[in-house]
C-alpha cells in the first residue's frame, strides 16, 4: 500500500487557506493512485506531527504544497514528520532542485519519501502557463501578451525569490509570451510597477501562492492599482496606464497543481499509473469551460477572506 | 450463491489452515472437520456434515466474513475503532490496564459476543464519539448476511426525524461540516465542542465511516488505538516548547506557573474535547484538571502553541502598580466583563438585563465615564 501525504500550511484565522489543498487532494483520491491520499497542516488538524499514523500504509509520500524551499520544507515539516535522520543536504539542493529522501518516520517505523515542495517542481511551470490561459479564457495566449509570475520577496526565505525567477526563465525559454519577469511584493523588482516593466498592452500577472488570502486578494491588486480597495473588487482584465492587467490570483488554486503534486510522488518512485493523464485531462476540460464562459470568475473576488 | 454460502465455501477453504475468530474455530485434518462455538461443538465431521454443521451456525460464518474478508485490515486503527462500534472484543485490549482513557473504567459497556451482537445489530448498536453519535447496523436487517453499515450523526440529534437532517454519504462532506460552528464562526481546532448539528450520514462502509470521522475529528482514532494499546507516546509541555524554532521559539520562556493558566484557559473540557495528558515535563505534572474528554490529547495543539507565544511575550512584560478611580460596583463590573467574555457569554446577555455586569449599556456607560478622549482608562502608573 502506498499512502499521499499533502502537506500545507493552513491557518488558525481563514478557513479557506485550506481550500487548495483539499481540492487537490480530492482530485488525486479520484484517480485511484493512492490507497490512501491525506492532508495535513502546520496550523490545522491532522498536524504534521499526527498525520503518519493515521496511516495503514508502509510506503508514504509526502509532498509539501510550499513556494518554495526553505523554514518549512527543510526544518519544520521534516521535525514534526519525526524524520529524525533528515538532513537537508540529502536533497542536494540549489534552492531549487529539491527532489526527494527517503526516510523513517521515528514514532510509526514507515517508510517516508520525502518531496521537495511542488512550486520548484518543473511541472510547476505549466501550472503557471495554464494559469494565464484559464485567466484569459483564451488557450493560445501568448502572442501580444507579457507574462509576469509575483512572489512575496527575499524578506522571508533567500529560496522564495528563486522559485520565481526559476519559473519565468523557464517560460521566457519556450517564447510563447513576448515578454516574461519576475516581480515581487517586498523587493525590487516591485510589482507596484507592473507597467513599467512591459511594452506588450496585456500584462497577464500570475502570483505564486498557494492559497487566495490576504496578498493575493488584497495587497497585490490594490498595489498594481487594480481597485482602490479590494472589497470593491476588480475587473479582469483591469486597466492600469492604459495597460490591460489580467490578474489570476493564487496560482496554487489552479487544477494542474494535483499534476504536480503527482509528479513529485512519481519522481520519488511512486506508481500512479496513469493518474497524471486523468488529472491532465480533468485540469484541461475545466481550463476549457472556462474559456467558453470568457474571462475568469476570479473577477471581483476581491473579499477573498 | 449468496453471500453467505459465498462466505461458507471461503471458511471451508480455510479450515485447513484453521480458523479462529470471535469464538468460532474450524480446523480440517485429512479431510476430517472440527467445529466449535461457545455453545456447541462437533468433532469427526466430513465436508457435508460440516457444511451443514456451519449452516446452522450462520451468524458466525457471515460475522468471520465481514471481519476477516469485508473490514480485515488485522491490528489495525480502523479495525479496531469498528469492532469498538458494535461492541465487539477488541483483540488489542486484551490487557484491561493497556488503556487510561474513560472507556477503560468499569463504566464501558461489556462487550458483546455473536448471538447478542447480531441481535443488536438488527436495532442498531449506538456509540457516541466526541460529539458524534454512530450507529453500526445490518445492511438487511431482516436477512442479516453480516455486512454491516453505519449511520453518524451529532449526539444532540440523535432524537431527530431523519427527514429534518441534511443527509450526506460522501465522507469529504465531513470537512464542511465541520469548519463552521453554529454562528458561522470558523473552528480552528476539531474538537472543540462546537460542532454544529443538523446534518446526518447514513449507510456508510466501514471504511467510508472511519473516514468521515477523521475528518470531523482528525488523527483521534489512530491515538485512541494507541492509548488502548498502552503506547501512546506523549510529548510534554517542555520537550514541545524546546523543538520549536523561528517565531515560535520563544514559548519555552513560558513560567511555569503561565502554562498552568494556559492549560487552564484552553484545555478544559469547555473548550476542548480532547483529554489533555501531557504535563509541564514528565515527571512534573500540571496542577490544571486535564478534563474528561474521550480522546487523548498527546501533545500541545498548534492553537495552544500559537497562544502560548503570545503569552510568553506578555509575560515577558514587567508588572507595574497603577491607580485608578472606580466604585467598588465598577471593580465588580470588571470583573463580570471577564467572565462574560472567557465563558462566550457576552450573546447571551439581553440587552435590558442592566443587573448583569457584562450588559452592554453597562459597559458602554462604564466607557463613557472612565475613558479618556483616546479610548484609555484613565489609569496613572504610580511606581517608576
Ligand atoms: S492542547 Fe489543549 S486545547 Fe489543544 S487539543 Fe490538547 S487539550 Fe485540546
Amino acid at each position: 500500500m502506498q499512502a499521499l501525504v499533502i502537506a500545507a500550511h493552513g491557518s488558525h484565522l481563514n478557513p479557506d487557506a485550506s481550500d487548495p489543498t483539499y481540492a487537490h487532494a480530492d482530485t488525486i483520491r479520484e484517480t485511484g493512485a493512492f490507497d490512501e491520499v491525506r492532508e495535513a497542516f502546520w496550523k490545522e488538524e491532522p498536524h504534521f506531527r499526527e498525520v503518519i499514523r493515521t496511516l495503514e500504509s508502509d510506503e508514504v509520500f509526502v509532498v509539501p504544497l510550499f513556494i518554495s524551499e526553505g523554514y518549512f520544507t527543510e526544518q519544520v515539516i521534516p521535525r514534526e514528520l519525526r524524520l529524525d535522520d533528515w538532513d537537508p543536504e540529502q536533497w542536494d539542493s540549489d534552492g531549487t532542485s529539491a527532489s526527494q529522501a527517503t526516510l523513517e518516520a521515528e514514532d510509526v517505523g514507515k517508510t517516508i519519501h520525502y518531496c521537495g515542495p511542488v512550486g520548484t517542481h518543473d511541472a510547476m511551470t505549466d501550472v503557471i502557463v495554464q494559469r494565464a490561459e484559464t485567466a484569459t479564457g483564451d488557450p493560445d495566449v501568448g502572442e501580444g501578451v507579457a507574462l509576469s509570475v509575483v512572489g512575496h520577496g527575499t524578506d522571508r526565505n533567500e529560496n522564495s525569490a528563486k522559485a520565481i525567477e526559476y519559473h519565468s526563465d523557464r517560460i521566457a525559454e519556450r517564447d510563447r509570451f513576448d515578454e516574461v519577469k519576475a516581480l515581487f511584493m517586498d523587493e525590487e523588482p516591485e510589482v507596484d510597477d507592473v507597467t513599467e516593466y512591459f511594452e506588450s498592452e496585456d500584462i497577464v500577472v500570475v502570483p505564486l501562492f498557494i492559497a487566495d488570502g490576504y496578498h493575493t486578494q488584497e495587497d497585490i491588486p490594490e498595489d498594481m492599482g487594480l481597485t482602490e480597495d479590494y472589497r470593491l473588487g476588480w475587473d479582469v482584465p483591469s486597466e492600469v496606464d492604459g495597460y490591460q492587467i489580467w490578474y489570476t490570483g493564487a496560482v496554487g488554486t489552479e487544477d494542474l497543481m494535483a499534476d504536480v503534486l503527482l509528479e513529485r510522488a512519481a519522481d520519488a518512485g511512486a506508481d500512479i499509473g496513469d493518474a497524471r493523464e486523468a488529472v491532465r485531462e480533468l485540469a484541461a476540460s475545466v481550463a476549457e469551460s472556462g474559456a467558453e464562459s470568457g474571462p475568469e470568475p476570479n473577477a471581483g473576488a476581491g473579499a477573498g477572506d | 450463491m449468496t453471500v453467505s454460502t459465498d462466505a461458507l465455501e471461503t471458511l471451508l477453504e480455510r479450515a485447513s489452515a484453521g480458523v479462529a475468530f470471535d469464538g468460532l474455530h474450524v480446523t480440517e485434518t485429512d479431510g476430517e472437520y472440527t467445529l466449535e462455538t461457545p455453545a456447541n461443538e462437533w468433532t469427526g465431521l466430513d465436508e457435508a456434515d460440516c457444511r451443514r454443521a456451519l449452516e446452522s451456525i450462520e451468524e458466525y460464518v457471515t460475522n468471520w466474513r465481514y471481519w476477516q474478508e469485508t473490514v480485515d485490515g488485522e491490528g489495525t486503527a480502523r479495525r479496531a475503532f469498528l469492532r469498538w462500534c458494535e461492541r465487539a472484543p477488541l483483540a488489542d485490549a486484551a490487557d484491561a490496564d493497556a488503556t487510561t482513557g474513560p472507556w477503560s473504567d468499569g463504566d464501558a459497556p461489556e462487550p458483546l459476543a455473536v448471538p447478542e451482537r447480531y441481535r443488536a445489530l438488527r436495532d442498531g448498536i449506538d456509540r457516541e464519539w466526541g460529539q458524534l453519535s454512530i450507529t453500526a447496523r445490518f445492511v438487511d436487517v431482516d436477512d442479516p448476511d453480516g455486512e454491516r453499515v453505519y449511520d453518524l450523526w451529532h449526539v444532540d440529534d440523535a432524537g431527530s426525524d431523519i427527514t429534518d437532517l441534511e443527509v450526506y454519504d460522501d465522507p469529504r462532506e465531513a470537512r464542511e461540516l465541520a469548519t463552521y460552528d453554529e454562528d458561522g464562526r470558523y473552528r480552528p481546532l476539531k474538537t472543540a465542542p462546537t460542532l454544529p448539528g443538523g446534518w446526518a450520514f447514513t449507510g456508510l462502509s466501514g471504511a467510508d465511516l472511519v473516514e468521515t470521522v477523521e475528518f470531523f475529528y482528525p488523527a483521534t482514532v489512530a491515538n485512541w488505538h494507541r492509548e488502548l494499546r498502552g503506547n501512546l507516546d506523549i510529548d510534554h509541555w517542555l520537550e514541545t516548547a524546546e523543538r520549536q524554532t523561528g517565531i515560535y521559539d520563544v514559548i519555552d520562556e513560558l513560567p511555569r506557573e503561565a502554562v498552568e493558566w494556559m492549560a487552564e484557559a484552553c484545555c478544559v473540557d469547555s473548550q476542548c474535547l480532547r483529554r489533555r495528558e501531557w504535563q509541564y515535563e514528565e515527571g512534573d505534572d500540571l496542577d490544571a484538571d486535564g478534563g474528561d474528554g474521550p480522546f487523548p490529547c498527546r501533545e500541545p495543539c498548534s492553537l495552544v502553541i500559537a497562544a502560548a507565544r503570545k503569552w510568553a511575550i506578555l509575560e515577558s512584560e514587567e508588572e507595574r502598580t497603577y491607580e485608578l478611580e472606580l466604585t467598588t460596583s465598577e471593580l465588580n463590573q470588571l470583573e463580570d466583563l471577564i467572565d462574560a467574555v472567557a465563558d462566550g457569554r457576552t450573546d447571551e446577555i439581553r440587552e435590558a438585563d442592566v443587573n448583569d455586569g457584562a450588559n452592554r449599556y453597562r459597559a458602554r456607560y462604564l466607557r463613557s465615564k472612565r475613558f479618556d478622549d483616546e479610548g484609555n482608562l484613565e489609569a496613572t502608573q504610580v511606581d517608576d
